[in-house]
């Protein structure tokens, strides 16, 4: 099986910086979710969190706000 | 299979920290030419702190510009104990290999990292070295934290730094951005010793032993239930069944599993190990690899999913307890496994097992939760008929039952 790499932005997650706030799973509700103790979870498989279209707009503003400054897109 | 070999052209001399001894047993460094990194490159040499990147394209990646080299002897690993053993041996080689890799890349900050207990026998063979001008090397040594992911090679570079020992977000690699932002050439310090030997005898002679495409030696820590536990260094390609048996002393068919790459490794059952050899081409398709050369025995009479429920609550609490899922997800990963491994509420354990396990793969700044979750995996197929026993309430090596 292929799999379609496009060249999407990925979100990049500083696990020893974050620690569940939960501001990037609201922005992204498409993206993340969250897991049981809070922290953001991927929703598709895999903990490549790779960003669509409009999500990679939206995915700046939580870099942004992020309390805990855990986030950066590579 | 080559017959046991204890040559003068081994890494473990017997020179300890005696300058004159290593010096007879091999022979005077050649004079540096700059042609290190090439021979490197065509020796083949692996690294041997686990994940085994070639080593001369590592090299090749160092940028002239203010690098830095790292020795790495921390050893984090508990079934692991063959730096400590090359430290204690054969110091000289390692610094050897140091000093070489160090000319060639024109590199002025070197640092050896080692655990407390090593610094002062390094410290002094350095200075043994510097006052007979054999070597003018400049080398710091740094005394290692304990603990599993201490030497985690952004860990180490946090140390080094002067910071926590604990491993930290890669926003680069090390190759690029390592200590204080500077090219930072991180390898385990055996690898470096295999460089001392290569300088001197060139890669020729390292191709001679091993594989044609897995060449040198490396050295393995046998432990468990073996008749003789400790480090012997093994040509790349040997037979699994004839190491057990020349060096570590136990047949086979004694045998149930083995672990193989450490805590963070991966069990392979005696079956799948009948006419296998250490490397990684012929240990691919059971999904081994021959990793920093852990290999640990669990015989006939140990169960797997016991053992396994040991380790797994060891790595729990050797969480740095930096990243949620890690510091979350490990000790209910080892609460399940405890109540797998002792027969409670099997079922709902296996459920929590493969939840937790996908939860925390992959989601740390280190590979702490993923190698957790390599250990997990492999236990659960390579244990799958105890897995079975112990869901109904039995095990074949606790007989009666486990309640």
């Amino acid at each position: 099986m292929t799999i379609e790499r496009r060249e999407d932005d990925v979100l990049h997650i500083d696990w020893t910086r974050c620690d569940g706030r939960g501001v990037c799973t609201e922005l992204l509700p498409a993206t993340l979710t969250r897991d049981e103790w809070g922290y953001p979870l991927a929703r598709r498989p895999g903990n490549d969190l790779l960003l669509h279209g409009t999500d990679t707009e939206r995915a700046q503003d939580a870099v942004r706000l992020c309390p805990r400054m855990a986030l950066r897109i590579k | 299979m080559t017959t046991p070999t204890y040559l003068t052209d081994s890494l473990l001399s017997q020179a300890h920290t005696d300058l004159r001894r290593h010096t007879e047993l091999y022979g005077a460094r050649p004079p540096g030419d700059g042609s290190l990194v090439d021979a490197v490159v065509r020796s083949g040499l692996r690294g041997h702190g686990g994940a085994a990147f070639p080593t001369g394209a590592k090299m090749r990646a160092i940028s002239d510009r203010a690098s830095v080299l790292i020795a790495n002897g921390a050893e984090g690993e508990p079934l692991s104990s063959k730096d400590r053993v090359l430290l204690e041996r054969s110091v000289h080689l390692i610094l050897d290999g140091i000093a070489a890799t160090a000319s060639a890349l024109r590199c002025r900050d070197c640092y050896l990292y080692v655990p407390q207990d090593a610094v002062a026998g390094v410290r002094a063979a350095i200075d043994e070295r510097r006052r007979r001008g054999w070597d003018t090397t400049h080398i710091q040594v740094v005394a290692s934290a304990s603990g599993f992911v201490s030497g985690e090679k952004s860990a180490v570079i946090s140390a080094i730094e002067g910071g926590p020992p604990l491993p930290r977000d890669k926003k680069n690699s090390a190759a690029v951005s390592g200590v204080r932002g500077r090219p930072t050439l991180v390898l385990n310090v055996e690898t470096f010793a295999h460089i001392a030997l290569i300088e001197r005898w060139g890669p020729r002679w390292f191709r001679s032993r091993g594989t044609s495409s897995e060449p040198g030696t490396m050295l393995v820590t046998y432990s468990g239930d073996v008749r003789r536990a400790g480090v012997v260094e093994v040509p790349f390609g040997s037979s699994v069944e004839e190491m057990l048996a020349r060096d570590a002393g136990i047949d086979l068919r004694s045998v149930r599993a083995v672990l193989l790459g450490g805590f963070h490794g991966t069990w392979a059952g005696r079956d799948a190990l009948l006419g296998r050899a250490m490397s990684r081409e012929s240990l691919a398709d059971i999904g081994v690899r021959p990793g920093a050369g852990i290999v640990h025995v669990l015989g006939v009479g140990s169960c797997g999913l016991a053992a396994t429920a040991e380790f797994v609550r060891y790595l729990a609490e050797e969480s740095a307890g930096q990243c949620g899922p890690c510091l979350n997800g490990l000790p209910r990963l080892a609460d399940a496994f405890s109540r797998l491994s002792t027969g409670q509420n099997v079922e709902v354990a296996i459920g929590e097992i493969e939840r937790y396990t996908r939860l925390v793969d992959g989601r740390g700044a280190c590979h702490h939760p993923d190698g957790t979750a390599r250990l997990i995996r492999s236990a659960m197929s390579v244990f799958a008929a105890d897995v079975h026993l112990h869901r109904l309430g039995s095990c074949e090596i606790h007989r009666g039952g486990l309640r």
